[in-house]
């Protein structure tokens, strides 16, 4: 920040900006706060004041044979989301990067598409569709259904990362010697490493959290959101805010993972002087 | 093709659609011999070098390396490294494995490498960066590495591709000696393509001049300078004053008749009523307050500015008629003549000075 900057601003202005910034941040965190508190709460019902300090609703869900058969689905899932989406949005990226050909904007307005469908649209034609082909109702349907969201969110990290590459990188490398594959070895994935890892990381988040799709296609292989559904509707306990403590925290984990690889030292561009 | 050949283009074009970048190139690189393209941007000197590197495809003719056609043949499989106007330091590696690069891409074995690597780090002074990223360099320093990186594989010809166009002035010709030394020590055919005269000049043995996929001239820079072949090179080079007009024949040989005054051509160089320009460099377009007894060539001028450049001054002037005229001489041969603006004077030369090129 330069002198005159520091110099030039107002500080009942920089205490208002600060202050709207913890009130939005306070107002989105709010209701996640509230769940990870009440799930540390001794009481029945989520009500203040506060009863004891307790684990008792983890340990009921640590013991619940149904929690854990979700979490181990949505975690075998979301892995092999992880990895299936980021080497098809490594692919379409690259293939944005190094090729002009006809229809290419229409190639790429279609691989970013699907995020933007509605879930419950693209849950029910999925269903449809998967059962059609007898693919419904288990993890594997539930991959291809993820794989079909998370896919485009790695496109757009991984060509991000290509676009700040010097276009002359690739073609020095053909020039020293590389053939097409090893220079797609030993210079386009080292240099995208931090996306590709950021990309996995995020992917795996989206499934994680991903409910609607997973809720129509997933049938007795339900995943931890669709899990947590079914609590619901059965009775309200506060397992269900331990859970969601448990399931936010790894997602977080995984969000400031992918942050931390793509603004980090490795992920600025070259810099040219 | 003669023996010390090393690189021939035989009737080559290159378009991309319906933009002829290169039209029919016919030229031979010597071997051992530094040699410059230069031309102004999309002048095709940059498309002729790719072509040599592999990087583009000609659309016609064949380029020869060795005696051997290299069109079909891949970049990577043509020793032709190349230095990168951008350097394309690889940044996710340090200096020491930019420079093994090549060599672990030709399967070369890890203490060959290490070993190759450390002789081209210590020739390029870089041996104490060896370690460090590529971000860590000053400009220079990643100068040395990008030459070390692509003289790694000791390849008959080294490419260049603008090298030196981001450095500041005085590195850029601390480069340029490094170059020039760098080439003559190994033997290697280098070929740089660059803009500049003074980075083609300083360095070249021959320099090719290209303008609009056509070279116009090649020749040492020597006879670039002196002798222009034709009107762009003269314009281009940017050193002569220039009269264009129709040959006539004179008293004792041969005029020009230009709308500036008639001119007397040294021998008879041309043919009668022939279009032609005439070519005066400004250091030998003299300047003088009273009309200069004897002298033939003589053109009233005025004063409109002065270049200080150190050791030598530029001296601008116009024709009645309203030509600029450029007069170079050393500062101290400047500081004798009156040179406010508006003032008037007279601008002769000797006709062994000036210099014929065909077209108006």
């Amino acid at each position: 920040m330069s002198g005159s900057a520091e110099l030039n601003r107002s500080r009942t202005v920089d205490w208002a900006l600060m202050l709207y910034v913890v009130l939005a941040y306070a107002f989105v965190f709010a209701p996640i706060a509230a769940s990870f508190v009440f799930s540390f709460n001794s009481d029945r019902f989520p009500s203040i004041p506060l009863g004891e300090f307790s684990l008792d609703w983890y340990r009921a869900v640590a013991t619940d044979p149904l929690v854990w058969d979700g979490a181990r689905n949505t975690l075998f899932v979301g892995l092999i989301v992880g990895i299936v989406s980021t080497a098809l949005g490594f692919g379409a990226a690259y293939t944005d990067y190094r090729y002009k050909f006809a229809g290419k904007q229409v190639y790429l307005a279609l691989a970013l598409l699907p995020p933007t469908i509605p879930v419950i649209i693209l849950g029910l034609a999925m269903l449809a569709y998967l059962s059609r082909i007898n693919l419904s109702g288990n993890a594997l349907s539930v991959i291809i259904s993820h794989v079909v969201v998370c896919a485009p969110f790695a496109m757009a990290i991984i060509r991000l990362r290509l676009s700040q590459m010097d276009p002359a990188l690739e073609p020095a490398a053909w020039n020293l010697g590389a053939s097409e594959w090893m220079a797609m070895r030993h210079v386009i994935v080292p240099f995208c490493a931090p996306a590709i890892f950021g990309a996995l990381f995020i992917t795996m988040a989206v499934s994680f959290d991903e409910f609607a799709v997973a809720w129509f296609v997933s049938g007795l292989n339900e995943t931890l959101p669709v899990k947590v559904l079914g609590f619901l509707q059965g009775q309200v306990s506060p397992r269900i805010n331990a859970i969601g403590t448990f399931v936010f925290i790894l997602s977080m984990t995984l969000v400031i993972l992918a942050q931390l690889l793509l603004s980090g030292r490795g992920a600025k561009p070259a810099d040219k002087e | 093709m003669s023996r010390d050949t090393l690189v021939s283009f035989e009737g080559v074009v290159k378009t991309f659609g319906s933009f002829v970048a290169v039209q029919k190139l016919d030229f031979e690189i010597k071997k051992g011999e530094f040699l410059a393209i230069m031309g102004s941007s999309g002048c095709g000197k940059t498309t002729t070098l790719r072509m040599l590197a592999g990087l583009e495809a000609p659309t016609e003719g064949v380029i020869r390396l060795s005696g051997k056609p290299i069109n079909d043949l891949p970049t990577w499989s043509r020793d032709t490294p190349m230095v990168w106007q951008s350097l394309a330091l690889f940044p996710f590696l340090n200096v020491r494995e930019n420079v093994e690069f090549a060599l672990k891409m030709r399967g070369v074995g890890k203490a060959e490498r290490r070993k190759r690597a450390e002789q081209w780090l210590d020739r390029m002074q870089i041996t104490e960066f060896a370690e460090r990223n590529i971000s860590q360099l000053s400009g220079g320093q990643r100068q040395r590495v990008a030459l070390a990186r692509s003289l790694v594989v000791e390849p008959e010809i080294l490419l260049l591709d603008e090298p030196l166009s981001a450095l500041d002035a005085a590195l850029k010709v601390r480069m340029q000696s490094v170059l020039k030394n760098l080439q003559r020590e190994t033997g290697i055919t280098f070929v740089y393509v660059t803009h500049s005269q003074s980075e083609a000049f300083s360095m070249a043995d021959r320099v090719v001049i290209m303008s609009r996929g056509v070279i116009e001239q090649i020749g040492t820079p020597q006879e670039i300078y002196r002798t222009p072949r034709t009107r762009f090179v003269a314009d281009f080079l940017g050193s002569s004053n220039l009269f264009s007009g129709k040959v006539r024949a004179g008293g004792q040989g041969q005029v020009l008749e230009t709308p500036t005054g008639q001119f007397v051509l040294y021998g008879q160089v041309a043919a009668v009523g022939e279009a032609a320009t005439l070519t005066v460099l400004d250091t030998k377009t003299h300047l003088s307050v009273e009309k200069p007894a004897g002298a033939v060539n003589v053109v009233p001028v005025r004063v409109i500015g002065e270049e200080f450049v150190g050791a030598t001054a530029t001296l601008y002037l116009e024709t009645a008629q309203g030509q600029e005229i450029r007069v170079q001489k050393g500062h101290d041969e400047i500081a004798d003549l009156p040179t406010d603006i508006g003032q008037s004077l007279y601008a002769w030369w000797n006709p062994q000075d000036g210099h014929l090129v065909a077209e108006a």
